[in-house]
């Protein structure tokens, strides 16, 4: 962050073709399929763990690819994921002092 | 200024315009043109040029510093004598909630912003600020906050929760009165007007930088300010929550803090703190930067160890999103959340003593030069360290439990505020008054100002320390003689002496209110570079031209300006002057870009904060009004998006006759 | 935040180009104010995942929750993020007539969302489900109204981009102003992925 960086980023502004854009989409949807079959089909005690994964994949794979932060520069992912991983941090200490994670 | 705003005085813009422009502005929305021929009140109304915004916020939270003042000595009288009789309950639970929030969100924010509005961009090396309407919208909501929270005097009372207006008491049960509506609704505002500007400075920092100032280069009051404008950005949202669900509640019969329905009412206390403890960094860390500028200036040497400092600030900042919880020792947590954010309190200590340390070798060996500015500097060094010694024995949770809702907390944090805070601001008004205004502030009543104000607040806050340990409660609205206790514990001698102390703080403040006026009948001008000073700022004329500068300097070192005027012996490391503040002053005049476009003012950003509080009244007035606001809001949007934010050039007939002068646009 | 306009101190004509990182000052402040706004909803869901099991009057959410509805729901939302991504994706090739379709498109969805939405809320306001039912009414609503009005919102910039755009009377770069509010858009689809999991399919 302390170095004054000059890049011009045409080259990724871009990021990715419509067709690219496109087999995300359908990776999302069938993902989503797939959460949806949670509630039909019974997964044992890999129910919360694959629903919060999937949760997480989808979320990562919007914002990299649809919010081109992959492609773009670094310091729009820190601004974001600091607040995000801030939110993460001070929600889940106060969910933890009301035993939220226990019962 | 002259009846035409296009024209730049000669002493202003040398060798450029002398000719009013003729004007025919395009009109957005078919209906209304931008302002752009603006005189007297239009002039400060609809400007976007920051440093009058800066002026602005100054006087503005001034006024709320002489309110928040009174409501204090109203306090102070009310306990100064057993069974005092100047308010009643109701009034004094009034009287300390609207106290701490003036304080807190209408000064020391706000007063903060001021500096940090004015200050910013010319230590950066920047024209303006990265979205100027942006900056006036945020102004505008401020003031809107401001005045819906004060409103409510008039309206059927204030808040009375106290400022961190723990629900359910703040409930329709328990706080039935419309104060608390007017509190939640003031502060909502005035929340989006510091995320507002904490993503317009945070840009600045990031995108506006003269070249060749990297991040490690920037003055530590920028610094200190960009680490507050991320906790703000990252604060404030939380509180918005806590006061959204407050509103529901109270307004649209929600449960959120109804505990009958099962409700959990530490909700309230963490999102309140998640927000609250950053939000204290957020008012000490600008008093830090202002001194950690003022200190080198004085000292006449380098600030010792300028990265400590910096990222001693940037690390604060972090740990203090992770320590809310020691504000809620009290409140039944369970010991391993009690244990776990009394550690990381303890922790906050380290940065912050590293801060003093470094403060203390800045000044040792220097030339110190005893201006008010420098005594407010080393008295915030001072008062916070004894604030911040008491602050530590908080951390440690047993003896919270024991200190929890006395005096001993007031006593804490008045001294980490005022004699922090407080007293850094005060500092700078010494500092930068010269620089802003063009005319110094009288020395010899800034010293009357600084001795009345630093005995004064020993005097009032140093007996809340016994008080506290004594047992007595804050928030108590009145003492008897039966129980006060007897010999050097009792609590009416130091109740009194605590109020005859807010009496000379009083009188302090009166001191700089005089120096004021004073300085500005006195006709005579500041010299260009009073201090010697050692960045950016000062490198342009005080007051600033419009411009900020007559061409962007190319930054080489820390402290550039001061690396201007002084060359290093490479054996002796002896600094030798080469220059004056008026010899580069008339480089950068000779050098000067012709062609300087500015952001044009504009009516959207006031417009914008009007129909917000409109908006905002209509949730405690009715839904028609809500409507009317929500119409507005609409409307300015609209006006907002359509208007270039700088002026097409067609916006301007061809202002003159020697032909280099048309690119200049309008300011102010 | 379309009305964050593109702004140049030094020289009006040549936008954002002088800036210290190399990069727009509006998508700098529009990732700033996202990152704000995890903090926001946040806090909002963990007041819910606080309060969802809390049921004294009313309906549990086992017993309103129409997961096939809502499925269907978030899954248009989710498509609308794909017409977004190429709305930006023609604007940046500087094809208006195919930006504008894939706007129009994008807001169409975002409407079905919110129509969604209404029927749901409705749906569970007659059996028994109202915002002071119960804690669990009162944070499920408060939750997904809020991101029900930040998909609204969405919805009238998406309209009125394109209306500015039709007339020709955008200020700043068009091809960036997409963007801001593609990011926007996206940004409350991806609250929506985490509501859809925690709120709707894991069961208090």
């Amino acid at each position: 962050m302390t170095t004054v960086t000059e890049k011009h980023a045409d080259a990724h502004e871009h990021g990715m073709s419509d067709a690219g854009y496109i087999k995300i989409a359908i990776i999302l949807a069938a993902i989503t399929g797939l959460e949806v079959s949670t509630y039909y089909v019974n997964f044992g005690p890999l129910f919360m763990p694959a629903l919060l994964t999937m949760m997480v994949v989808k979320f990562v794979m919007v914002v990299s690819y649809f919010m081109h932060l992959k492609f773009d520069s670094k310091i729009f992912s820190f601004l974001f994921y600091v607040g995000l991983g801030l939110a993460i941090f001070v929600y889940c200490m106060a969910l933890a002092t009301f035993k939220f994670f226990i019962a | 200024m002259s009846t035409n705003e296009l024209t730049l005085t000669p002493s202003q813009s040398p060798g450029l315009v002398k000719s009013p422009l003729s004007i025919s502005p395009s009109r957005p929305l078919g209906a209304v043109r931008r302002p752009v021929n603006t005189t007297g009140w239009r002039e400060w109304l609809f400007t976007v040029d920051h440093k009058k915004i800066g002026i602005m916020y100054g006087c503005v939270a001034f006024t709320f510093f002489i309110v928040g003042g009174v409501e204090a000595l109203f306090i102070r009288l009310q306990l100064a004598l057993p069974d005092g009789r100047i308010l009643s309950a109701d009034k004094y639970n009034q009287m300390f909630t609207m106290h701490a929030t003036t304080m807190i969100f209408l000064f020391a924010m706000p007063m903060a912003a001021a500096f940090a509005n004015y200050f910013l961009p010319l230590q950066i090396g920047a024209r303006d600020v990265a979205f100027p309407r942006l900056n006036a919208l945020s102004f505008w909501l401020f003031v809107s906050g401001g005045l819906i929270l004060n409103a409510s005097w008039f309206l059927g009372g204030a808040a009375d929760g106290g400022w961190f207006m723990y629900a359910p008491n703040s409930g329709p049960v328990f706080s039935p009165s419309n104060g608390v509506d007017f509190w939640v609704l003031g502060l909502q505002i005035a929340g989006i007007a510091s995320l507002i500007g904490s993503i317009n400075l945070i840009v600045t920092v990031l995108n506006m930088r003269a070249p060749g100032m990297t991040l490690m280069k920037m003055p530590v009051f920028t610094w200190m300010i960009l680490v507050v404008q991320f906790l703000l950005v990252f604060s404030l949202p939380v509180i918005t929550v806590a006061l959204v669900l407050l509103m529901f509640q109270r307004s649209y019969g929600a449960t959120f803090f109804d505990v009958s329905q099962g409700a959990d009412p530490l909700l309230w206390q963490h999102l309140f703190w998640i927000f609250g403890h950053p939000e204290v960094y957020v008012l000490i860390l600008p008093g830090f930067g202002i001194i950690s500028e003022v200190l080198p200036t004085f000292s006449r040497k380098p600030l010792f160890g300028y990265p400590f400092v910096v990222f001693s600030g940037a690390s604060i900042g972090l740990v203090g999103f992770g320590v809310w919880a020691h504000h809620m020792f009290a409140s039944g947590l369970g010991p391993v959340s009690v244990a776990v954010f009394s550690m990381a309190t303890m922790a906050i200590a380290i940065p912050t003593g590293v801060k003093i340390f470094n403060w203390l070798l800045t000044m040792w060996g220097g030339k110190i030069w005893y201006t008010a500015s420098m005594k407010f500097a080393i008295g915030l060094v001072i008062l916070f360290t004894i604030g911040g010694l008491s602050g530590v024995t908080h951390a440690v949770a047993p003896s919270d439990t024991q200190q929890t809702d006395t005096y001993y907390i007031v006593a804490h944090f008045h001294y980490v505020l005022f004699g922090g805070m407080v007293f850094g601001l005060f500092s700078g008004f010494y500092y930068w008054w010269p620089k802003v205004f063009g005319k110094m502030l009288n020395e010899k009543l800034g010293s009357w100002n600084f001795w009345f104000m630093v005995i004064g607040m020993n005097l009032t806050f140093g007996p809340m320390h016994i008080l506290g340990l004594q047992g007595q409660p804050r928030r108590m609205y009145i003492w008897t003689e039966a129980r006060a206790g007897e010999g050097f514990f009792n609590f009416g001698f130091w109740n009194l002496v605590s109020s005859i102390g807010s009496f000379v703080l009083a009188v302090g403040i009166l001191f700089f209110i005089i120096n004021v006026i004073k300085t500005t009948r006195n006709p005579e001008r500041a010299p260009l570079d009073p201090w010697d000073a050692r960045t950016l700022e000062w490198l342009t004329t005080s007051p600033p031209k419009v411009h900020n500068f007559d061409r962007i300097p190319v930054v080489h070192h820390l402290d550039e300006f001061f690396h201007r005027k002084y060359v290093e012996d490479e054996t002796t490391h002896a600094m030798t002057q080469i220059a004056t503040g008026e010899d580069l002053m008339r480089a950068e005049e000779a050098a000067a870009d012709t062609g300087i476009h500015m952001p044009g003012p504009s009516y959207w950003p006031l417009l914008l904060a009007i129909g917000v509080a409109v908006l905002g009244m209509g949730i405690i007035y009715g839904t028609p009004i809500m409507v009317v606001g929500a119409l507005v809001v609409l409307f300015s949007s609209f006006g907002w998006v359509l208007e270039p934010s700088v002026p097409e050039p067609i916006d301007f007939d061809s202002p003159s006759h020697d032909g280099h002068t048309k690119e200049i646009a309008p300011v102010g | 935040m379309a009305d964050i306009a593109t702004h140049d101190t030094d020289h009006a004509t040549d936008h954002g180009h002088h800036s210290s990182t190399g990069l727009s000052n509006n998508k700098l402040a529009m990732w700033l104010f996202l990152g704000s706004e995890c903090l926001l909803f946040g806090g909002l869901i963990s007041t819910y995942m606080l309060y969802r099991g809390r049921v004294q009057n009313g309906p549990h959410s086992s017993q309103i929750y129409d997961i096939p509805f809502t499925s269907v729901s978030s899954f248009v939302l989710l498509m609308s993020s794909l017409t977004m991504v190429l709305a930006v994706s023609s604007a940046q090739r500087k094809d208006d007539a195919k930006t504008n379709l894939w706007l129009v498109i994008t807001a169409l969805l975002g409407a079905t969302f919110i129509g969604g939405q209404v029927y749901e809320f409705t749906t569970f306001y007659r059996e028994g489900l109202g915002f002071t039912t119960s804690l669990f009414g009162s944070s499920f609503y408060a939750l997904t109204g809020f991101h029900g009005v930040h998909v609204s919102v969405g919805v009238i910039m998406l309209l009125s981009l394109m209306g500015i755009i039709k007339k020709g009377k955008i200020t700043g770069d068009k091809a960036e102003v997409v963007e801001l509010i593609g990011l926007y858009w996206h940004f409350v689809d991806i609250v929506w992925i985490i509501i859809f999991t925690l709120v709707y399919l894991i069961p208090s």
